[in-house]
């Protein structure tokens, strides 16, 4: 028997009351390995304005390129204080922050190796279905042969790379920052997961 | 690497544009640029897990999160987690949230003329068990007034999250009630072009489920994408 999916529905500005306790802005569990990094942005509507009710999730591998799930059969470790999982909502300011690991490179197409990304759900009021996204990391050399961002406009690939930042604790974790522009010229890129 | 497998592409309409002009807030927030079609990888076809110690029992029965019981109408909405192969979504998070019963959210924004309950919070979560199956005790939720346009109303609704097993999965819906007068008006319900797929997202009444002298049953069944059998063809 075949089933449809069900149809998607905006999370409407509300959606903290059911999905905040959940939230978590820091992946990185105690003993960690791996290089620590903070990531901070806003989520900007068509006029420019950062948004005050933006949620965003993080879905990552860890430092050794070795994603917590059962379909990840790689011989890497996984390590047990990193699940790779975050979710994270934009405070009154706008901004969303959150510290994690630079995780290290996965399997892509065509035998191929990805360069070190973030895949990223963002869900705001408006929104009527999730747009998925990706965070890359700057002064990655790897990026120049990542199969998904040379399916990107070279023009636009940029969107998709974090920038490096001032840090915002001396002697703490690199800080940069990444920003989900919805419409204009430089608007971010989003990716179609065939939906 | 070996192959891997995607999930199938929604049936065409089921599924709404990111875009939906009667949905005022969708005008500035819609993407202007055709989303890029990427293939499955690794990253998208995995996802977090999240174990039924993480919810606590009463996180499902929302009339009980307080010392005294919740205004309204005592609700049971059950029902399965399944893909598009019908097979059951176990051991997988279904977050809720709703308005109380006079339609007023637990939210600062929410500062329409309405009472706010202190026994009713609107927030449960529930791990699908074995069949893919959950349940909450709720009260059913006021349908409230909104700015969408002039004198608009959101039907009664509840809202869904649910991840399934991969990143591919994440869905974010809303559950509405059966015969409720406001559904063709809500713009955010009919978002969705096909009519089919926007009426499933209308719960079910349910004698199997209603509990005698104390709750209506409500049915309403989530289905996720399904895996597509044939892998990526650039993946080889």
């Amino acid at each position: 028997m075949s089933l449809s999916a069900t149809t998607s529905q905006t999370v409407g500005p509300y959606f903290k009351i059911g999905l905040q306790w959940l939230n978590c802005d820091n992946l990185v569990g105690e003993g960690v390995s791996g290089e620590r990094v903070t990531i901070e942005g806003r989520v900007f509507d068509g006029d420019g304005v950062p948004v005050p009710d933006a949620m965003l999730e993080i879905w990552q591998a860890n430092a050794h390129g070795k994603y917590d799930h059962p379909e990840d059969t790689q011989d890497k470790p996984l390590e047990p204080g990193f699940k790779g999982y975050g979710r994270v909502m934009v405070n009154a300011e706008g901004v969303f922050r959150f510290t994690t690991i630079k995780p290290g490179p996965v399997p892509g197409p065509r035998g191929g190796e990805q360069a070190p990304h973030l895949v990223v759900s963002v869900f705001l009021r408006g929104v009527l279905r999730r747009m998925v996204t990706r965070i890359y990391f700057p002064d990655e050399p790897r990026n120049g042969g990542d199969f998904v961002l040379n399916l990107v406009d070279p023009a636009r690939r940029s969107t998709l790379i974090a920038k490096k930042i001032a840090k915002t604790i001396p002697g703490g974790p690199d800080a940069l920052e990444w920003n989900a522009v919805l419409q204009g010229p430089e608007e971010t890129v989003f990716f179609d997961l065939g939906l | 690497m070996r192959r891997v497998a995607g999930y199938r592409a929604p049936d065409p309409g089921t599924q709404p544009s990111h875009l939906h002009p009667p949905y005022v807030s969708s005008l500035k927030r819609a993407p202007t640029k055709a989303a890029i079609l990427i293939p499955y990888t690794l990253s998208e076809v995995t996802g977090p897990a999240f174990g039924a110690a993480l919810v606590a029992p009463q996180a499902s029965d929302l009339t009980r999160q307080h010392r005294g019981e919740p205004l309204g109408e005592r609700i049971i909405v059950s029902g399965r987690v399944l893909d598009e192969n019908d097979r059951p979504m176990t051991n997988t998070l279904v977050e809720i949230w709703q308005a109380n019963a006079a339609g007023r959210y637990l939210h600062e924004w929410d500062q329409h003329q309405a009472p706010l309950d202190p026994n009713f919070t609107g927030c449960g979560q529930a791990i699908t068990d074995s069949y893919g199956r959950y349940r909450f005790v709720t009260i059913r939720p006021g349908e409230y007034p909104w700015r969408n346009h002039d004198n608009a109303w959101r039907p009664a609704h509840i809202h869904f999250s649910v991840f399934g097993p991969a990143f591919a999965t994440r869905l974010v819906t809303q559950m509405y009630f059966p015969g409720d007068p406001l559904l063709p008006f809500d713009p955010i319900f009919n978002c969705t072009a096909d009519e089919e797929a926007r009426n499933r997202l209308i719960s079910v009444f349910d004698w199997q489920t209603t509990i005698p002298e104390q709750a209506l049953g409500y049915r309403f069944d989530l289905v996720l994408r399904g895996r597509d059998a044939t892998p990526m063809e650039n993946d080889e």
